[in-house]
C-alpha cells in the first residue's frame, strides 16, 4: 500500500474530510475540514470524489516521503512546498516519485492548507469517517515517523490546476439572520455591519474571535436565553459583547444569543482569514442567502470543470504569473506534466 | 422546572436556524411539558421520515430539523410542521416509546467528588440528606449535548436551585456528576466546568471505541446508586466497558 512518511510534521496537522453528519442527536457536531472548499478542489485536481480524506494543516505544513509514486495535489492556504527541492505549485496536481521529499512550508496567505492524495488516505475510520473531531477525541494530530497510507489510486492524471475561489484574505463575510437576529436592536446590527474586525489569535476549529473597537455588541434580555441549538456560521456574543463565530467543531448547543449565521459559502473566507486580518459582516435577507448558496453548492458540485492542465504555453504562465505564483517557481512545473 | 408554561399564542414558535434547518421551540423558559413536547414532537416528526430532513434532535425546549434551505423553501416544510403541531397539544404528549432507565454506582463526596460538601450547603442540606435527594430523584436527560453523548438531567427538588460557580474548576474528570440549577450534567470526558463535582461515576456517555458509542438518548432515566469508596474501588478495577457497572432496564 503506497503511504506518505511523515519526517516533519507542523503543530497541528490532521486528516479531514467533509465531516460526520448524523450524530446531533448524540450531541456530535459534523466537524470536518475547516475549509471544505479546498477538499472540492483537491478532489477537482485527483479526479477523485470529494468525501475523499486529506490531511489540514494549520499554518504550517511537514516534510513527507512517498513509498511509491503518487499522485498529490495541494489547495487551501498558499505554502510554500517543494518536491525535491523543486518549488511545486500551490492549487495543482503534482507526482510525487517514490522516495521523493515533499517539503511544505509556512502558510504565506491563509491559514488552513490541505495535502490530497490520489485515492484519498486510508487513516483510521472513526463512526464511519476519517476527519479528525480533537475536541470530541476521534482521531489526532499528525507525528513525526506516522504512515499515513493511501487508498488505491485508479487516477494517472497529474500537472493540473485551478483558480480558487478567493478566500484567503478576509474581506466582506455575508451574514443570513438566525433565530435570534431579532433580539438585537436595529442600531446594534447596523454598528454590527459597519464594524471592521480583525481575526483575533483565540481561534480554532471550534470558533474564531473577532477583535474589534469600540463598544460590545449586546442583545436585550441576554441572560435569559435558554441553551439552545447552535450550528456552524452562528456568530455568537459572549458575555462581554465579543462576537465568535462558531467553527465546524462547535459544540451542539450554547447559551449565548446569536446574531446571525455566516453563509456556508462564506465560512471558509473565516477560517481562512490570517490572524489580524479584516472581516466585515453583512446582513443579506434570507432569500438572497439561499439564493447565494444554491449558487455555491452549484459551482462546488462543478469544481471538475474549472481544472485546467498546468502547461508551459506563454500565454498561460503569463496568466499564471498574475495571481498564482509568489516567486520564480515556474520551472518546476514541466516534470509533473503527466 | 415548574409545572407551569406560558400558554401564550406565541408558542410553540417555528423559525428557520440560517440556513442550516428549522427549529420548532415550545416555550421561552425550560419547563418540563416543553421539554416532554419538544422530544415527542422531534420523535413524530422523524418517525414520518421526510426526505428534506437530513437529521434531527431536540434541545431543552426546541426540536431541530436539519434541512438544507438552499435546496429545500422553508415555507411549505414550516407549514407541513404547523400542520403537525395542530394535530395534539404536545405539551400534554407521553414521552415516545422504547426509552431506558439506567441505575449508575455513584460514590458521592470524598476527594473524588469534593464540592459535595459545598453544594450541600447551599441547598441547605446535610451531607446525607444532599446524598438522598441526588441519589433517589429519577433523572430524566433533557437533552444530549454540548459534549458527545453528554446529557443534561432534570430535574432536582426546589432548593437544588443552585447557581454555576463563579470561578470555573479548571478539570473534574471523566464520569463527572456535576450539579447547577437542578439538574446534572454527567461528563464524557476530562473537562473544565462551572458547575459543582457532587458525585463521581465510571459511566462514559460516549465511548468512541465501543459498538454502541453512544448509549443515552434524550428522555432516557437515570438513577445515581450511592456505593460506598470500597465499592467503586471495586468496579473501577474490574469494569473496562466504560459503563461503570450501570444496569439498564426498558422503560414500560
Amino acid at each position: 500500500m503506497s503511504a506518505l512518511i511523515v519526517r516533519s510534521i507542523g503543530p497541528a496537522c490532521a486528516i479531514q474530510d467533509l465531516g460526520r453528519p448524523g450524530f446531533l442527536a448524540n450531541g456530535l457536531t459534523r466537524g470536518g475540514a475547516s475549509d471544505p472548499t479546498a477538499l472540492y478542489e483537491g478532489a477537482a485536481l485527483l479526479r477523485h470524489a470529494p468525501e475523499m480524506a486529506a490531511l489540514e494543516m494549520a499554518g504550517m505544513g511537514g516534510t513527507f516521503e512517498a513509498t511509491a509514486d503518487m499522485r498529490i495535489a495541494l489547495t487551501g492556504a498558499n505554502m510554500t512546498a517543494t518536491i525535491d527541492g523543486d518549488p511545486a505549485h500551490w492549487n495543482a496536481s503534482h507526482l510525487l516519485p517514490k522516495g521523493a521529499i515533499l517539503a511544505i512550508g509556512a502558510a504565506r496567505r491563509g491559514t488552513f492548507g490541505y495535502l490530497h492524495v490520489g485515492g484519498g488516505f486510508d487513516t483510521p475510520l472513526y463512526l464511519g469517517t476519517r476527519g479528525s473531531h480533537l475536541s470530541a477525541g476521534l482521531g489526532q494530530l499528525i507525528a513525526v515517523d506516522d504512515r499515513l497510507n493511501a487508498l488505491p489510486d485508479s487516477g494517472t492524471e497529474t500537472g493540473l490546476h485551478l483558480i480558487p475561489e478567493p478566500r484567503l484574505d478576509g474581506g466582506t463575510i455575508r451574514v443570513v439572520p438566525s433565530v435570534q437576529t431579532n433580539k438585537f436592536a436595529d442600531e446594534t446590527r447596523a454598528r454590527f455591519e459597519a464594524t471592521k474586525f480583525r481575526r483575533d489569535p483565540r481561534g480554532n476549529r471550534q470558533g474564531m474571535r473577532m477583535d474589534f473597537d469600540g463598544d460590545g455588541f449586546h442583545a436585550s434580555g441576554q441572560l435569559n436565553i435558554v441553551s439552545e441549538i447552535v450550528v456552524p456560521g452562528d456568530i455568537q456574543i459572549t458575555g462581554d459583547g465579543t462576537p465568535f463565530v462558531l467553527m465546524h467543531e462547535c459544540q451542539t448547543t450554547g447559551g449565548y444569543p446569536r446574531i446571525g449565521t455566516v453563509l456556508p459559502a462564506d465560512l471558509s473566507k473565516v477560517s481562512q482569514a490570517p490572524i489580524g486580518g479584516t472581516l466585515q459582516f453583512e446582513f443579506l435577507t434570507f432569500d438572497q442567502a439561499a439564493t447565494i448558496q444554491a449558487r455555491a453548492n452549484t459551482s462546488l458540485a462543478n469544481m471538475r470543470r474549472v481544472v485546467k492542465p498546468l502547461v508551459r504555453d506563454p500565454a498561460t504562465m503569463q496568466d499564471l504569473l498574475s495571481y498564482q505564483l509568489i516567486s520564480g517557481a515556474i520551472s518546476a512545473t514541466t516534470k509533473d506534466e503527466g | 422546572m415548574t409545572a407551569n408554561t406560558p400558554s401564550h399564542d406565541d408558542w410553540p414558535q417555528i423559525k428557520t436556524v440560517g440556513l442550516a434547518g428549522i427549529l420548532v421551540t415550545f416555550s421561552p423558559v425550560l419547563s418540563e411539558p416543553a421539554n416532554r413536547a419538544a422530544i415527542a414532537f422531534r420523535a413524530a416528526v422523524k418517525d414520518q421520515g421526510w426526505t428534506e430532513i437530513e437529521e434531527s434532535n431536540s434541545t431543552l425546549v426546541s426540536a431541530f430539523f436539519r434541512i438544507d434551505l438552499a435546496a429545500h423553501r422553508p415555507e411549505p416544510l414550516v407549514e407541513r410542521l404547523r400542520d403537525m403541531l395542530g394535530t395534539q397539544n404536545w405539551l400534554d404528549a407521553p414521552l415516545p416509546d422504547g426509552r431506558t432507565l439506567w441505575r449508575v454506582p455513584t460514590l458521592f463526596g470524598t476527594d473524588r467528588a469534593p464540592q459535595l460538601q459545598e453544594a450541600a450547603d447551599m441547598a441547605g442540606r446535610s451531607v446525607n440528606e444532599a446524598i438522598t435527594d441526588l441519589s433517589t430523584t429519577t433523572m430524566r436527560a433533557l437533552t444530549i449535548g454540548f459534549a458527545p453523548g453528554q446529557p443534561y438531567l432534570g430535574t432536582l427538588p426546589d432548593h437544588w436551585e443552585i447557581p454555576r460557580l463563579s470561578q470555573i474548576t479548571p478539570r473534574v474528570p471523566a464520569g463527572a456528576l456535576v450539579t447547577a440549577v437542578r439538574q446534572f450534567c454527567l461528563f464524557p470526558y476530562d473537562t473544565p466546568t462551572g458547575w459543582r463535582h457532587v458525585g463521581q461515576t465510571g459511566f462514559l456517555s460516549f465511548r468512541p471505541w465501543a459498538d454502541e458509542p453512544f448509549v443515552l438518548r434524550a428522555g432516557d432515566e437515570m438513577i445515581f446508586d450511592p456505593v460506598s469508596e470500597t465499592e467503586f474501588a471495586k468496579i473501577e478495577a474490574s469494569v473496562k466497558d466504560g459503563l461503570g457497572g450501570a444496569q439498564r432496564e426498558a422503560i414500560p
